[in-house]
């Protein structure tokens, strides 16, 4: 059986010549997978980098953004290799998450 | 903050890894004996040479294939020894890939890969393959 | 702060009642789930000691500086250099060394376009692209539509960026599958001779790099 990623003949529609300037959370997130593969930490592969965004499933490319897909993908990686924990990344998101609230309300 | 884990414990840990060069997950369930095993970073032997014809094997397993899936079967020739690598299909969950599996290019006519392709027959496709997924045709 | 909303069925709810979504790094495109979780792992890598937030910058500075002009310097110092072109497409990464460009874990295959054959490059696993000399890729090289058609359909794809070939030149794909990132050095456009590498340069895109155009007429 044929992977959702791997579409080389598929048929597709015309390539769609768009380009956009990365944001700096995708450059961040383009910069850890650099650093935790480095050999100073030997945290991450590309090859599991990949094998994660892989399982991502079959809708992932059209839900997904390219960067959505890596640091799903880098989070994934570090979960399982106990680089830190479920809770304490969901209590960090949700800090994150209050903490721009809080920004866009002193903000307006 | 709140979050602040066992930091010490995992620079220390981290330390030790880049030292030895093995995953994490083979640090915890298997001591290495011998540190020089590990650094010999061995090799398979190639069997393949620039202008030798192959068979890429049809087969269709799970897991991370570099394989792409619209060549399995298909025959070309090797175009050139790429060097050896580790195998990303143990890499992929956090094993060592050893042994580096030769990594080659294959030449394919275009019209041998896709029977309603449009143009010329001399055009082709290149695509690195592992040594592993080749048979000699 | 001591949020313990249950995020394992994350689902955007913590927006009480606001209608206008967030903006993050001047990006204009609504505070999403995974942008989230990307500010957050990246503040908990630097709680734990994994890496700084300068790591960080310096990586984003160093990739930011790995821009197309790297693989244009290459390209032309190999139309005016045969001895440096010769070196290149025996051995990519090291001739690219003689210029401070460093490939990193990937080698470089250069490939040349000739009278006879045009290549193209394309990734149709993922998105590999030699980033060392031509910096980030662009979206539509990791756009469905590329990755499915340049191999199976190139000269329809060409045509799409407004390259025509002759039936008569050969097309030569190459899917980037492994451990080889690739370049096309692509010809040297016509009545360029006696230009200096620093004129040339000037002629090179990043797409006759990546093979989807050719280089720009003098």
């Amino acid at each position: 059986m044929r992977a959702h990623h791997d579409m080389g003949g598929e048929p597709a529609g015309s390539v769609e010549l768009t380009e956009h300037d990365y944001s700096l959370w995708e450059k961040r997130t383009d910069a850890l997978l650099m650093l935790l593969s480095d050999q100073k930490r030997q945290l991450l592969r590309v090859d599991q980098l990949r094998r994660a965004i892989e399982q991502l499933g079959p809708d992932a490319y059209d839900r997904m953004s390219y960067y959505e897909r890596w640091i799903a993908s880098i989070t994934q990686n570090m979960l399982e290799r106990g680089v830190f924990t479920a809770e304490e990344l969901g209590r960090k998101m949700a800090a994150v998450e209050a903490g721009l609230a809080s920004e866009r309300k002193a903000g307006s | 903050m709140r979050e602040a884990g066992p930091k010490a414990g995992r620079k220390t840990e981290r330390k030790t890894a880049a030292k030895r060069r093995i995953p994490a997950e083979a640090r915890t369930k298997t001591k290495p004996a011998s540190p020089t095993k590990i650094t010999a970073d061995p090799a398979a032997p190639t069997h393949f040479r620039p202008g030798d014809r192959v068979r890429v094997i049809a087969i269709h397993p799970p897991g991370h294939i570099r394989t792409p899936h619209y060549i399995r079967g298909k025959s070309g020739v090797i175009e050139r020894s790429c060097g050896a690598f580790g195998n990303p299909e143990e890499l992929a969950f956090g094993r060592t890939g050893r042994p580096r599996q030769p990594l080659y290019r294959v030449r394919f006519a275009q019209n041998h890969v896709w029977p309603d392709y449009r143009g010329p027959t001399t055009d082709t496709i290149d695509i690195e393959i592992y040594q592993h997924w080749l048979d000699p045709a | 702060m001591s949020h313990t909303h249950d995020h394992g069925d994350h689902d955007h709810e913590h927006d009480h009642g606001h209608a206008h979504p967030v903006r993050i790094d001047h990006d204009d495109r609504p505070l999403g789930y995974y942008q989230i979780m990307a500010t957050a792992v990246f503040e908990l890598l630097i709680e734990k000691g994994v890496t700084t937030a300068d790591e960080v910058r310096a990586a984003i500075e160093a990739m930011d500086g790995r821009t197309p002009e790297q693989g244009a310097r290459v390209v032309a110092r190999a139309w005016t250099d045969p001895a440096f072109k010769a070196r290149l497409l025996a051995d990519g990464s090291a001739a690219c060394r003689e210029l401070g460009i460093d490939m990193g874990v990937t080698r470089l295959v250069v490939v040349e376009n000739t009278t006879e054959a045009h290549n193209l490059v394309v990734c149709t696993l993922c998105s590999c692209y030699p980033r060392a000399v031509l910096g980030r890729p662009p979206d539509w090289y990791k756009s469905r539509a590329y990755r499915s058609r340049a191999v199976r359909e190139p000269r329809a794809v060409l045509a799409e960026f407004g390259t025509r070939l002759p039936n008569d030149m050969t097309v030569r794909v190459h899917d980037s599958t492994a451990d080889m990132r690739y370049l096309v050095l692509p010809r040297r456009p016509a009545s360029t001779e006696g230009w200096s590498a620093e004129r040339l340069a000037a002629l090179v895109t990043r797409d006759s790099m990546i093979g989807v155009a050719v280089a720009k007429p003098a």
